[in-house]
């Protein structure tokens, strides 16, 4: 790194997390620089938001080292949130006030005057389409105009760092395609945004880099594309046998493409050329009930990285 | 605390003054019809069948009206806290999530819990202030050391908003709060001074009442509205602020670390 590289805005060494017993976070190292999309992803109970709200300054690390903004969060935390922009997991807007109010109040936690908390939130409430409800109570929002809100919120300070913990989850797709938009603006006008998200396509969408964590540990690190060229082929033939047939098919296929995964429902082919792959499978004399070539997705990475059983 | 330090707190308080203006009509009229109600039936009604003996046995001296008003005065203070105390706390922290939001933002934990806690004070202060005034109407005070009870009912009101808050944000459902105000906060109103001198408690329980902080508190806005001192009682007076003072800052330490614990962990 030369002299005049710009400082990361997150530079975290050995990062760890731990409550009582449990790691949460276990041992991170991490430097997000300026204009950056970082995205964090992973299955519940991986760390990421342990490590979102240590990056957010409101949980102290319990080892390591962590800058953020080139500031010390365990001794300058409040000089630190004054130059975040925070989109918590869970909404934490006030349903009984209006829309307007909302984003006043917290003008008022970052001490802005009256007069340009009021400006720079209408500013925002145009810039999230909500200006039209500007005085309505937020109860009676839905949860996609609550979830913009709540971005308006988290931008009246104008932050140099915005953190988004998992910004559309429980949205319907409609709602999820205006937030994505909105992300993708602010993160043109040279935001840096920080989220996770266990949304795949949310992930290829947004984040220029990514971490894919499990168990409190990054499993693997890249942008999408590296991600899937790494762990992933470039295509996926998936077959669909009739019930019971799948471990037997499975034998027959053996040798074809780069790696053969049997799920309970359906074969999944992972090679570099899935067309090629598939008259291979018909040339064997296998029937398959259905076919599907596709392309390799981080949906595949993830699962490969983090396994298919579930997590709760 | 120094100007720098207290900016923040006023941010903090300045939410609850926001959510106020939704609700403060409603709040008036309970302020006003409360104590219209309970002096007429107690002091006028009730107080219309006591004698006033002289001395701890009776009222003092005092017509009923005079000897009730005051206690019911502190009994307020401590009411209206034992409400803002409880359930708005545990909703900051678990319904509608508001200190988490604030604890985003450059506010500490404890700015948080300050501003709200000057919150509960300016409500105590409030319907206390409603309450002295509905006193004067009923023509029950007789000393312009009366307004004295104002502050004083502050203290009542933050000896138990403290200790109080520290227990609420400590809570994950709202269930121990009906507990609290049937076992601690209405045997208080009845047991403390308010209606009768603890004197005429039996032996074995009487120190029980002067642990409370409503007794200490109705000692002292009893002394203010009727001015009357129980003869070499005057040195009592700074024992019993000391008291409740005491009360607050060990609520607000503990308080403190509760919500470190939960916003700052």
């Amino acid at each position: 790194m030369s002299d005049d590289a710009p400082e990361p805005l997150i530079h975290a060494r050995g990062l760890v997390k731990r409550f009582g017993d449990f790691v949460a976070v276990d041992g991170i190292d991490l430097d997000v620089m300026p204009g950056e999309a970082f995205g964090f992803l992973g299955p519940n109970g991986a760390g990421k938001s342990s490590t979102m709200r240590m990056i957010g300054c409101v949980s102290p690390p319990s080892e390591g080292t962590l800058r953020i903004l080139g500031l010390d969060p365990r001794t300058q935390g409040p000089r630190i949130r004054a130059k975040l922009g925070v989109v918590p997991q869970l909404d934490t807007l006030d349903l009984e006030l209006t829309v307007r109010e909302n984003l006043l109040i917290y003008g008022r936690y970052f001490g802005l005057p009256r007069a340009v908390a009021r400006e720079r939130g209408d500013q925002l409430l145009d810039f999230v389409q909500l200006l039209d409800r500007a005085d309505d109570t937020v109860e009676p929002l839905s949860g996609g105009m609550k979830r913009r809100l709540t971005i308006a919120r988290s931008l009246i300070n104008e932050p140099q760092l915005l953190l988004l913990d998992e910004p559309t989850t429980g949205l319907d797709p409609q709602a999820r395609h205006v937030v994505w938009d909105r992300l993708f603006r602010l993160k043109q006008q040279g935001v840096t945004l920080v989220l996770t998200t266990h949304y795949m396509d949310e992930a290829e969408q947004l984040c220029d880099r990514l971490v894919v964590m499990d168990k409190g540990k990054f499993a693997a690190e890249g942008s999408p594309r590296d991600l899937i060229e790494r762990y992933s082929s470039r295509d996926v033939v998936e077959l669909r046998f009739a019930l019971g047939e799948n471990e037997v098919a499975a034998e027959k296929l053996a040798g074809l493409g780069d790696r053969i995964e049997v799920l309970p429902d359906r074969v999944l082919l992972y090679t570099a050329d899935g067309d090629g792959c598939l008259s291979e499978v018909h040339n064997r004399a296998l029937a398959p009930l259905s076919t599907l070539v596709r392309r390799s997705t981080l949906e595949d990475v993830f699962l490969r990285l983090t396994g298919r059983s579930l997590v709760d | 605390m120094t100007s720098a330090s207290f900016a923040p707190v006023l941010r903090s308080y300045s939410y609850w003054l926001t959510v106020y203006r939704r609700t403060w009509r409603g709040t008036i009229v309970t302020g006003v019809l409360s104590p219209v109600m309970f002096l007429a039936a107690m002091g006028v009604g009730l107080g219309s069948l006591v004698k006033g003996g002289s001395g701890n046995a009776g009222t003092d001296g005092l017509t009923y009206l005079q000897f009730v008003a005051p206690g019911l005065l502190a009994a307020t203070a401590m009411q209206i806290v034992s409400f803002e105390a409880t359930y708005p706390v545990l909703g900051s922290f678990k319904w509608i999530r508001n200190y988490h939001a604030a604890a985003a933002t450059p506010l500490t934990s404890s700015a948080i819990l300050a501003g709200h806690l000057l919150w509960m004070a300016t409500r105590a202060a409030m319907a206390s202030g409603i309450y002295l005034a509905a006193i004067a109407a009923f023509g029950a005070i007789r000393t312009p050391l009366a307004v004295l009870a104002l502050p004083v009912c502050v203290l009542v009101g933050m000896a138990f908003a403290a200790p109080i808050t520290a227990f609420a944000g400590s809570r994950d459902r709202d269930s121990g709060f009906a507990a609290l105000q049937r076992f601690i906060i209405v045997p208080m109103f009845l047991f403390s001074g308010v209606f009768f001198n603890v004197t005429q408690l039996p032996a074995v329980i009487r120190p029980v009442a002067y642990i409370t902080p409503l007794w200490h508190g109705v000692r002292l806005t009893r002394d203010l509205t009727t001015g009357q001192l129980e003869p070499g009682a005057a040195w009592q007076i700074p024992l019993h602020v000391l008291y409740l003072a005491a009360l607050v800052a060990v609520g607000v330490v503990i308080a403190r670390r509760v919500y470190r614990d939960k916003l700052a962990n």
